[in-house]
Parts: C-alpha cells; sequence; structure tokens
C-alpha cells in the first residue's frame, strides 16, 4: 500500500482518464443536466456519493461471493442489481435521516441507476483493472469528482452557447457535442501528466 | 407494414441522430467499422430478446417494481452476448472491452422495454426490437465508417487512399464527438430542408 499509487489512480480517474471526456461513460446524464449550473452539481454530488458506496459494495461482492463460489461471470447481473438496491437504499436513508439532503439530490437518485458510469467504475474496479479495496474507493470518488469537474464545465459553457447565435442545423445537440470536444482536446492534454510512471509503471 | 417499420427504426426515430439514446457505446466504440458493427449486432440481439421476453411476461411483472425486472431480462442477455463473444469473437470482445457489459445500462433498451414492448403485443414488439436494433447498428456503421476513414485511413483493416495522412484526432475521444456534431447537424440539416418543402 502505498500513498503515490493512490495519487496516481485517483489524478489518473480525475484528469487523465477523465470518464466523460476520454472513456465516453456517462454520456447521458453529462448531455441531459448540463443546461443549468445548478442541477450539474446536484447530479455530480450524487454520482460522487452512490459511485464510491458502489465501488467498495461491487468490490466485496466480487472478491469475498463471486470469486470463492467461481460465478464471476455473473458479474453484469449482480453489480446492476447491486446498484440498483444501492440507489434505492440511499435514496431511502436520505429521505429518513437528512431532508434537507433528499430535497436537493432526490430527482437525480433514480437517474442515477441507469448512468454507465456507475456500472463502469464496479466493473473496471474489479474485472478489468483488479484493484484492491483501498484502491477501487479512491477510483470511486475521484471517478465522480472528475465525472462532476467535466459537468459542471459543460453547464457553465452551455449556459454561454443559449446566448450565442448558432446556425440552426446546429443548436441544440450538436453544438453541445462540439464544445464536449473541444473540451475533450484540452483534456488529451493532461494524458502528458505521467510523473509517477517510474513508481506505478 | 415492414416498409414503414423499418423507415421508423432507421429514419424517422432513429435511436442515436434522433433521439439522442445510448451515446456511450456510440461514440465509444466507433473508432472502426468492424467494432462498431460488432457491437450494434450485440446489441440488437439484446435488445430483440429482452423485447420478446418483457412482452410475454408483462402481465406478470407488478407495475411498481417493474424496472429492476426488466434490467435483470435484459442483464440475462448480455451475460449471454458477453460469454459467446467472448467464445467465439475474443479479439472483439477485447476491443469492446468494458462496453459490452454496460449493453445492460444502454438507455436504448431499456427505453424500448419501458415505452413499447410493455404495452405492445409479442409480434409487434419482436419486430420494434429488430428495427430499432437496425437503427442503432446504421448509425454506429456511419460514425464508424467515417472515422475510420479520417482517423486511421483505412475502412475493415485496408488502405482507403493511398497517401492521404490520417487525423489521428478522429480515433481519439475529441474526434468522436466532433463526428456525431456534424452528422447529427447534417440529419436536422435535411430534415428542416424536408419540413419546408412539405409545408
Amino acid at each position: 500500500m502505498n500513498i503515490a499509487t493512490l495519487v496516481q489512480i485517483s489524478i489518473g480517474a480525475i484528469l487523465i482518464n477523465n470518464f466523460v471526456l476520454t472513456r465516453f461513460l456517462g454520456l447521458c446524464p453529462f448531455f441531459g443536466v448540463s443546461k443549468k449550473l445548478s442541477s450539474a452539481l446536484g447530479m455530480g454530488m450524487a454520482v460522487i456519493f452512490v459511485m464510491s458506496v458502489a465501488s467498495m459494495f461491487s468490490w466485496i461482492i466480487y472478491n469475498y461471493v463471486l470469486i470463492p463460489y467461481n460465478v464471476t461471470y455473473l458479474y453484469t447481473i449482480i453489480f446492476i442489481l447491486v446498484i440498483a438496491s444501492l440507489v434505492q437504499l440511499v435514496e431511502m436513508t436520505l429521505q429518513k435521516f437528512s431532508p434537507n439532503l433528499y430535497d436537493a439530490l432526490g430527482i437525480y437518485l433514480p437517474l442515477i441507476t441507469t448512468n454507465c458510469a456507475i456500472l463502469g467504475v464496479a466493473v473496471l474496479n474489479t474485472v478489468t483493472e483488479d484493484y484492491n479495496f483501498l484502491e477501487s474507493i479512491v477510483n470511486g470518488i475521484s471517478s465522480g469528482i472528475g465525472f462532476t469537474l467535466a459537468l459542471v464545465l459543460m453547464a457553465g459553457i452551455r449556459g454561454k452557447l443559449e446566448l450565442a447565435n448558432i446556425p440552426k442545423t446546429l443548436a441544440g445537440l450538436p453544438i453541445a457535442f462540439i464544445a464536449a470536444g473541444l473540451m475533450a482536446i484540452a483534456f488529451l492534454g493532461f494524458s502528458g501528466l505521467n510523473f509517477f510512471q517510474s513508481i506505478g509503471g | 407494414m415492414l416498409k414503414e417499420e423499418l423507415k421508423r427504426g432507421i429514419i424517422t426515430e432513429n435511436p442515436i441522430l434522433i433521439l439522442a439514446l445510448g451515446l456511450c457505446p456510440a461514440l465509444a466504440v466507433s473508432t472502426s467499422l468492424k467494432n462498431g458493427f460488432g457491437m450494434g449486432v450485440a446489441a440488437t440481439f439484446v435488445l430483440t430478446c429482452s423485447n420478446l421476453i418483457i412482452s410475454i411476461i408483462k402481465k406478470l411483472i407488478p407495475d411498481r417494481v417493474r424496472i429492476p425486472c426488466f434490467i435483470i431480462v435484459i442483464a440475462t442477455f448480455v451475460t449471454i452476448t458477453q460469454l459467446v463473444m467472448k467464445a467465439y469473437f475474443p479479439d472483439l470482445d477485447k476491443q469492446l472491452g468494458i462496453f459490452v457489459p454496460l449493453i445492460v445500462v444502454n438507455c436504448i433498451i431499456l427505453g424500448r422495454a419501458e415505452a413499447f414492448a410493455s404495452k405492445n403485443n409479442i409480434i409487434h414488439s419482436l419486430v420494434d426490437g429488430i428495427v430499432m436494433g437496425l437503427g442503432f447498428t446504421v448509425s454506429l456503421c456511419i460514425l464508424s465508417t467515417i472515422r475510420e476513414i479520417l482517423g486511421s485511413n483505412k475502412l475493415l483493416g485496408l488502405t482507403f487512399l493511398p497517401g492521404f495522412k490520417p487525423m489521428t484526432l478522429f480515433i481519439l475521444a475529441p474526434g468522436g464527438f466532433f463526428t456525431i456534431a456534424f452528422v447529427m447537424g447534417i440529419v436536422n440539416a435535411v430534415r428542416q430542408k424536408n419540413k419546408v418543402e412539405n409545408a
């Protein structure tokens, strides 16, 4: 266990392999709720929260249930069930114990079940990358932060686009795609950030 | 009837280019025609089978838990697809990577289950699954052909134009966004022109 690996994972997840702009995960909410800054922030917070809890539970289930019983091929079904029930559980807990937070995040929570970024982070942690428990949680949280960063930036840009004079055929979604493409070019620049390479490989 | 259904799936209600559903796989795997086509076929299979099963069992599913039930049916077919792909097309499986399990959360499939298969009879749901899947596959093929030609100067692995210097940007993430933006723009332009002519 070393701190440098964790820092490397989190910088990797936030900037270098940003979930939305590099890995193409979670595009539906990215274009769906990026029209207003406040809703973008709410969605982002909900995603960070569910992502970290989901990476925790999916890691435990994968390593302590699926591997010992040799049924790893069932991971897709199990993970989506875990995520769907977690979202439900989080929703009920928030409603009971923190009504304020529930009011703020409430409408975004049901949408999260079908956000491919959540299932994506669960699969990446266990099947693809084989992280340990702590690394999975760090990856979950930082992927959520990366998602929020992209979403909030996009909301800011779309706010300006509302006022801009755009050709009629490109108005709406196409121009948002172009803006996202330009952001993705900027994020490509981060791929040079491999200052931990000597440690992490 | 079949012709109208086909027109609906591929042109008027094209899932990617008109309804903007299922964007993640559409952008992520459209780096080459082979990947795009493979993804399209896999998603079509899952969509058709889940539409069929859901329309058969729609009366048994209680209304309140219908979404989890749909997701389990879909996840089952995705797992079947994953296993078949691993066994017979290991290269494609490696290329598509994480996006094969992610077919589960493809909004097109859940969307069709909720909006169509849970309300219509078996034959109609089956046809709807096939035409919507075809629409998805066709748009993936369009996107991936453009990206493969511009980004690596190849088509299906063969050199397209000798001497043309490929723009690597188009097989990277930004190229995906630009390609879909301009294809959608062209679709919009054609639709607006048709509207003016019909009016």
